[in-house]
């Protein structure tokens, strides 16, 4: 059974009026697997990662996702948090005055609880987070900070990425980790990310650019189009992507769309 | 968004726990303000005449007076003939044991412990219970004895320690200062004093819980602290009210002296019985606070949780009249549903190197108006002063509102005085991080308003700061859904 299973997934902006993004979308994700989706701005990639985490400012229209084999749009953001999946947030929000190891305890106290195991203990909780700062080469100072308050760029990615490895997801949102990155940045987050790669862990990323995906190489490769899969291939559709840019899929999509008619 | 909307207000209105009644005998003076009145208070506390004759001139002057309208808030006018100004419960106590089980039992379920087996969340705290119009027990005071402390109800104080009371109360705050501030030196029922000797660090935190019981009923209580040269004093005051339909009167008066080197941390978590989700009933809180920093490198703290009432007017404040003298006042402000709060600081530099810190958190949910005001004035004398005025405040939805008012007024050109101030809103972004990860709506939007008042926190006492955390999130429930 595929870990994530999305067919012909719709969703629009949740507002009177709100445009469509989402239009028909069909992914399966199978655990140990990396699938990057790449596009241009306004293709509808970064919406996707979003309605997968259960952003309720999108509204899924029609279409279904199981995830595990049960109705992942039957839970909110949370539950879905908690039943393994992770958002890597393209900008990671601040909050102030909470201190990131707080942050980080109530959230894994809340999976847990939702596991049926008891809330972890300050010392067995620092036992895991010195383990993953260990792994990421993560400065210490790093949890006593108010979480991505007056974090750089890169330092607030390097967080989302730590927050990853210490919630162990099954299902990780990779949201343009890259973007806003320089390349020692680009190279510090993309390798940390990479040692995430597990058998029983997928993880889709959602980038602009191929450079990323040197580092956190894709099994699969997808394009999105006006809210649409249009491509898939192997990690050298990344890199013809790179070499010719999306002008030539857009061709092949509106000559097949044209034999279709 | 319209779904973060929603989600801000539709959180149901939780039931404010502390809103029972106590079924209890009192002792009541008909309502109605009077000279009558006045004497039947004094006659019921057995004040000597000179004390009476005091709150006589309180009341002639407030006759005089009329009800200031400059704070932002906004209230039917209250007709003073309706209150009740003296209700005790009765019998009345002979010691800690005598104590009737009912009241007890009142307290025992607000987790006040009268009996000094059952120490406070753990810690030992003295503390002085004051129930409606008087105070009911105060514990721990052969300990306190010991160390030379005086803490004892404001009427025991009236009678026993007539010289300190004489020296003392109406120094700070005058029986003239403010409409509110009047009407309780001619009716005040009681309350605590507490005399630290030269020298004396207090060896416990001292603590007054303040009880609204009986229906109508105004509480007027008097607070005094003394700090004598040298001398250190940390004190909590907690308040919680029943819940009621119609609105009820609270205007306290609370003085500090503080002398050379002396140093008074005052700590209020304030819970009053805010009203229900539609506005209805609570209690008008109208309050002088005021400290007196007289010596030199004297030091006085307020720290403030202000949760409860339907109205907060209240502005503790600090003169620093000794050189080198310290006044600090950190606030949290919660106003949801139709709660009103005017709050803030007068930080008034007189001496020479006197400093000020302010640091003041609003947060509004609901219908709720919070209203920042704050003085600082640097007279001409405070050369080399500093003040630093921090004012932030927290939206949750759209329909409340935050206001800050500041006033500034420096006399001299050796002195700094800085003000920063921010507004901003829990937002959907920072609920759906936290959701990300886990953690439910509630859950996160207390994570958020914590870490916003965290400057405050720190300030608290331990047991303190984590009832003040826990009745913030019971304060904001139902503002986010």
């Amino acid at each position: 059974m595929s870990l994530l299973e999305i067919s012909n997934l719709h969703a629009r902006v949740a507002a009177p009026g709100g445009r469509d993004i989402l239009k028909g979308v069909n992914l399966t994700i199978n655990a140990g697997e990396v699938h990057a989706i790449m596009g241009k701005n306004g293709s509808g990639k970064s919406t996707l990662a979003q309605v997968l985490a259960g952003r309720e400012t999108y509204e899924v229209t029609d279409g279904t996702v199981l995830y595990d084999g049960r109705d992942l749009l039957e839970l909110s953001a949370e539950e879905r948090a908690r039943e393994g999946i992770f958002l890597a947030f393209q900008y990671p929000v601040e909050i102030p005055g909470v201190s990131t190891r707080y942050f980080l305890k109530a959230a894994v106290d809340a999976v847990r609880k939702h596991r049926g195991l008891s809330e972890l203990d300050s010392a067995e909780f620092l036992d895991i987070v010195r383990q993953k700062m260990a792994l990421l080469k993560i400065d210490h100072s790093f949890i006593s900070r108010a979480v991505n308050e007056g974090f750089s760029g890169g330092e607030k990615k390097r967080n989302e990425i730590f927050q990853m490895a210490v919630m162990d997801p099954r299902l990780a949102l990779m949201d343009e980790t890259d973007s806003g990155l320089d390349i020692d940045a680009l190279k510090i987050v993309a390798n940390g990310a990479s040692t995430l790669r597990a058998p029983d862990r997928a993880i889709l990323v959602v980038t602009h650019y191929q450079r990323l995906l040197n580092y956190i190489v894709p099994d699969v490769v997808h394009v999105m189009m006006d809210g649409r899969i249009v491509k898939s291939g192997d990690k050298s559709l990344a890199l013809q992507l790179e070499e010719k840019g999306y002008d030539w899929i857009e061709k092949e999509v509106a000559a097949s769309t044209a034999a279709l008619a | 968004m319209p779904t973060e909307t929603t989600e801000i207000e539709s959180l149901a209105n939780q039931a404010y726990k502390w809103g029972f009644v106590t079924d209890i005998a009192a002792d009541s003076a008909p309502p109605g303000l009077n000279e009558e009145i006045i004497r039947f208070i004094s006659l019921k506390k057995g004040e000597p005449d000179w004390m009476l004759q005091w709150r006589l001139r309180a009341y002639a002057h407030w006759l005089n007076m009329t009800t200031p309208h400059w704070a932002r808030v906004t209230y039917p006018p209250i007709d003073y003939q309706a209150t009740i100004y003296y209700s005790a419960p009765k019998p009345k106590k002979k010691s800690i044991d005598e104590v009737d089980p009912e009241l007890l039992a009142a307290y025992e379920k607000l987790g006040i412990p009268l009996n000094e087996r059952a120490a406070l969340a753990g810690v030992e705290v003295a503390v002085d219970a004051v129930f409606d119009s008087v105070s009911v027990a105060t514990t721990f005071k052969e300990k306190l004895a010991e160390a030379g402390v005086i803490f004892c109800s404001f009427g025991e104080a009236v009678r026993e320690h007539p010289e300190l009371i004489r020296k003392y109360m109406g120094s700070v705050v005058p029986y003239s200062d403010n409409y509110y501030a009047t009407l309780n030196s001619a009716v005040f029922t009681d309350g605590s004093f507490c005399y630290v000797p030269k020298g004396v660090r207090c060896p416990l935190p001292l603590s007054t819980y303040f009880r609204i019981n009986a229906k109508s009923t105004g509480q007027f209580e008097r607070t005094l602290i003394v700090a004598e040269e040298g001398a250190s004093v940390e004190y909590l005051e907690g308040c919680t009210a029943p819940m009621r339909d119609e609105n009820q009167l609270h205007a306290a008066v609370v003085e500090l002296v503080a002398m050379d080197n002396a140093t008074i941390k005052y700590s209020t978590v304030q819970n009053w019985y805010p009203g229900d989700k539609n506005g209805r009933g609570g209690i008008y809180n109208f309050v002088t606070k005021r400290g007196a920093c007289r010596g030199i490198n004297s030091k006085i703290t307020w720290t403030q949780v202000e949760t409860g009432s339907a109205i907060t007017w209240k502005y503790p404040g600090c003169i620093l009249q000794g050189e080198n003298s310290v006044g600090e006042f950190y606030s949290v402000a919660v106003t949801n549903n139709h709660q009103q709060a005017d709050t803030g600081t007068k930080m008034i530099h007189i001496g020479r190197n006197t400093r000020s810190t302010i640091v003041s958190k609003g947060i509004s949910a609901g219908f709720g108006q919070n209203t920042y005001r704050g003085l600082v004035k640097v007279l001409k004398a405070a050369a080399n002063s500093r003040n630093y005025t921090q004012c932030d405040s927290l939206l949750l939805g759209d329909k409340c509102g935050a206001h800050t008012n500041p006033y500034i007024d420096v006399r001299n050109t050796t002195s700094r005085v800085e003000h920063e101030a921010s507004t901003s809103k829990v937002g959907e972004d920072q609920l759906f991080y936290c959701k990300t990860r886990g953690i439910a709506l509630e859950d996160a939007v207390n994570l958020i308003v914590n870490g916003f008042c965290k400057e405050v926190f720190r300030e608290l006492p331990m047991e303190f700061a984590v009832e003040a955390q826990k009745l913030l999130s019971v304060s904001l429930e139902g503002s986010v859904g």
